[in-house]
């Protein structure tokens, strides 16, 4: 007999991610195993999306906010976007598809719609938790993707492009990054379309021993898409990491950034950068876990927020007992461009070691007004004036970058966002 | 040139008045010295001539080559030539130095109608005006004025004059902070600048930079109002009299 107690009153989202489930789950590729865990999965959604009450979604109701849910749309015919940095070789995915490319000499590439037809990747659709809604959703629906195996002492001689292109409707995509011992890469990971579509994007990357690995999440999604981004990540010994997010669109945007520095003397590097403008709701989610001794970790994130615009920063740095001299340190700095904006960041430290040093910060600040007037007394106007101090104000994240080109491309979206917003 | 004809000014914030009443008249070519005690309202004044919005003119006008500026904001003075060395410069972090002087000098150049500087040229310009002002390019890649010493600031000043060629120049006191050796190559910056069709407008306590910069006007400024103006011999006898007995006598 069907217990009345645990049902949940649907919201028209929650109904249409159901009944999209009933109508495809014979449709979707994958051998029992992966089946399982759909099954799983829906089980989660039949609970419902999380509200506020949710202690890890207290800043994104998701339940309010996924207020609708598009229908999946047939596919229509999309091209592969040029790559953000010029001599990256792209591996595109098209409205949710993995679209065959040239072969890589020196990295091998599978899709993930093979990964989940032999099974192989059902492990890994296991979800975080019981709040785990875009695991949730990403397992429930996801077809296809790429999984990249870097082999140890590889050297990358240009970066790899993981193009996510949305056309509207649903997409859900799954990405896979294995650098070997050693390997040096820089991966982007693009998500990008002009469709009100719904994205749910899962990452695994595992930086293997002593690999160095910059990694660019570069979300740039139209105003009125929703996108539900996650990454997993692992760093091994004596590894190196940057992840670099930047959000510069989106109505609805979540980035989860689930990460263990596992191996001893790994660094970790998160920079972020939030764009906001309009009404979008962005929200960085960052878990970390330091598990071994000597890891070091700085999380720097800078936000610009305009309109009506609100975003959060949630970072918890946990370090475990025997993770000794674990140095963190934390920042999350907001510039205000508007009253009707606002920004909240939630830091949180659990610390299990004695013998570590972590710290956080977090300000809000608005535009100083005497050097608005200091700037436009020497004859520059306004807008260019205010946009001067809004790319001094990011700027310094992203020039941490290094690499020149990625700087000077990452400086031109700011400015293309602060033309179209500021 | 300029023209400020009983002009009133109070705090935007709180409504306190500052300036309550000032008259001054520069002609082109001429170089104006304005003097006066601490808090007398000089650097108010040279604020609302460049237009800070901190402050608001509750009466009378400023005139520049014949018309009002009042409406303008500082932009829009900046482009039509007024320039104010800071008595404090603001340090502007994040900033670049060369690429703050590139955007100026281009919006400047824009807003008259004149074709922008390349980036070749403009290096040149730079250079050949930090050498006269014995700067080291080097700070100049660094954030606009952050980390830059007192005398170096003034001296970021001049050169941000130099090379933006403005046609009023109001240099509020630039000499403090100036080692004897700066004072003088700042004040040759200026010397250099004299010219028929430019106003200078120099705002000092101190007579030794008016033996550099020789005046054609002095003019004291006392609780917001112009109390005496004269030629240069004013500025030696308040240096050696102080203000006492003019204040007792505008009182
Ligand atoms: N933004 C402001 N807020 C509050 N008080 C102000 C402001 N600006 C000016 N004042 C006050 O107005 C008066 C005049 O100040 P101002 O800086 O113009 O004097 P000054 O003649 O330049 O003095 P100094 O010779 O010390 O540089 C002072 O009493 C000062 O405290
Ligand atoms: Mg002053």
């Amino acid at each position: 007999m069907m217990n009345l107690q645990v049902q949940v009153r649907h919201t028209a989202a929650e109904e249409a991610l159901l009944s999209a489930y009933s109508e495809r789950a014979a449709s979707l590729p994958g051998d029992e195993r992966t089946a399982e865990k759909r099954e799983q999965a829906v089980e989660i959604l039949k609970k419902g999306l999380p509200n506020r009450r949710v202690e890890a979604w207290h800043y994104t109701d998701l339940r309010r906010l996924l207020s609708t849910v598009p229908a999946f749309e047939a596919a229509t015919h999309l091209e592969q976007r040029e790559p953000l940095l010029p001599g990256s070789v792209v591996l595109p995915v098209l409205n949710g598809i993995a679209k065959p490319m040239q072969e890589l000499s020196d990295v091998s590439v599978a899709t993930v719609t093979n990964e989940l037809t032999d099974g192989s990747l059902a492990a890994r659709l296991a979800l975080a938790g019981t709040d785990d809604a875009i695991g949730a959703i990403n397992a429930a629906f996801v077809t296809d993707g790429f999984a990249l195996d870097i082999p140890a002492d590889a050297a990358l001689g240009h970066p790899i492009e993981l193009q996510n292109v949305q056309a509207g409707g649903q997409v859900h995509t799954r990405f896979a990054v294995r650098a070997g011992e050693r390997a040096k890469a820089t991966i982007v990971e693009r998500q990008l379309g002009d469709g009100a579509a719904l994205v749910s994007s899962v990452s695994h990357l595992d930086v293997g021993d002593g690999a160095e690995v910059v990694y660019l999440i570069i979300q740039e999604q139209p105003d009125d898409a929703r996108h539900l981004g996650q990454i997993y990540v692992k760093i091994g010994k004596d590894a190196k990491l940057t992840l670099f997010v930047m959000n510069t669109g989106g109505k609805l945007v979540r980035q989860e950034l689930r990460i263990i520095a596992e191996g001893e003397g790994s660094e970790f590097r998160l920079r972020g950068v939030n764009l906001l403008a309009g009404d979008t709701h962005c929200d960085v989610t960052m878990i970390l876990d330091h598990a071994a001794p000597h890891t070091v970790s700085t999380e720097t994130i800078r936000n610009v927020v305009t309109g009506k615009a609100e975003g959060a920063f949630q970072g918890q740095i946990r370090v475990a007992r025997d993770a000794q001299k674990t140095d963190a340190k934390m920042a999350c700095n907001t510039l205000l461009l508007s009253d009707e904006g606002g920004f909240s960041s939630k830091p949180e430290l659990e610390i299990f070691a004695d013998d570590v040093a972590c710290g956080h910060g977090a300000t809000v600040t608005e535009i100083e007004p005497a050097h608005l007037f200091y700037l436009m007394a020497r004859g520059i106007d306004e807008k260019t004036a205010r946009g001067l101090l809004v790319k001094a104000f990011v700027a310094e994240v992203i020039e941490e970058l290094e690499d020149e080109q990625v700087v000077e491309v990452l400086e031109g979206k700011l400015d293309a966002w602060f033309a179209a917003h500021g | 040139m300029l023209e400020i004809k009983n002009l009133h000014a109070r705090i935007a914030e709180d409504g306190t008045e500052i300036l309550r009443g000032v008259n001054l008249a520069v002609k082109p070519g001429e170089v104006a010295a304005i003097m006066g005690p601490n808090g007398s309202g000089k650097s108010t004044l040279s604020y609302v001539l460049a237009g800070r919005d901190d402050y608001e003119v509750t009466e009378g006008d400023i005139l520049f080559k014949g018309q009002s500026i009042l409406e303008m904001d500082p932009a829009e003075r900046a482009a039509t030539g007024i320039f104010l060395a800071f008595q404090y410069p603001m340090e502007i972090p994040g900033v670049a130095t060369m690429e703050f002087l590139k955007v100026a000098m281009n919006a400047q150049r824009r807003a008259r109608g004149e074709e922008e500087l390349k980036i070749p040229e403009l290096l040149k310009r730079v250079r050949t005006a930090a050498q006269e002002l014995d700067m080291d390019m080097n700070m100049l890649k660094r954030p606009l004025n952050v980390g830059f010493s007192g005398g170096e600031k003034k001296r970021a000043e001049i050169l941000q004059m130099k090379l933006l060629e403005p046609s009023l120049c109001v240099l509020d006191e630039t000499d403090s902070g100036l080692d004897i050796d700066a004072l003088k190559i700042v004040a040759e910056g200026v010397n250099a600048l004299r010219s028929p069709d430019r106003t200078i407008v120099v705002i000092t306590h101190y007579q030794r930079l008016l033996d550099y910069i020789v005046p054609d006007s002095v003019h004291v400024l006392y609780k917001g109002q112009v109390v005496k103006s004269g030629e240069k011999e004013l500025a030696q006898e308040l240096e050696k009299n102080g203000y006492a007995g003019l204040i007792g006598e505008a009182a």
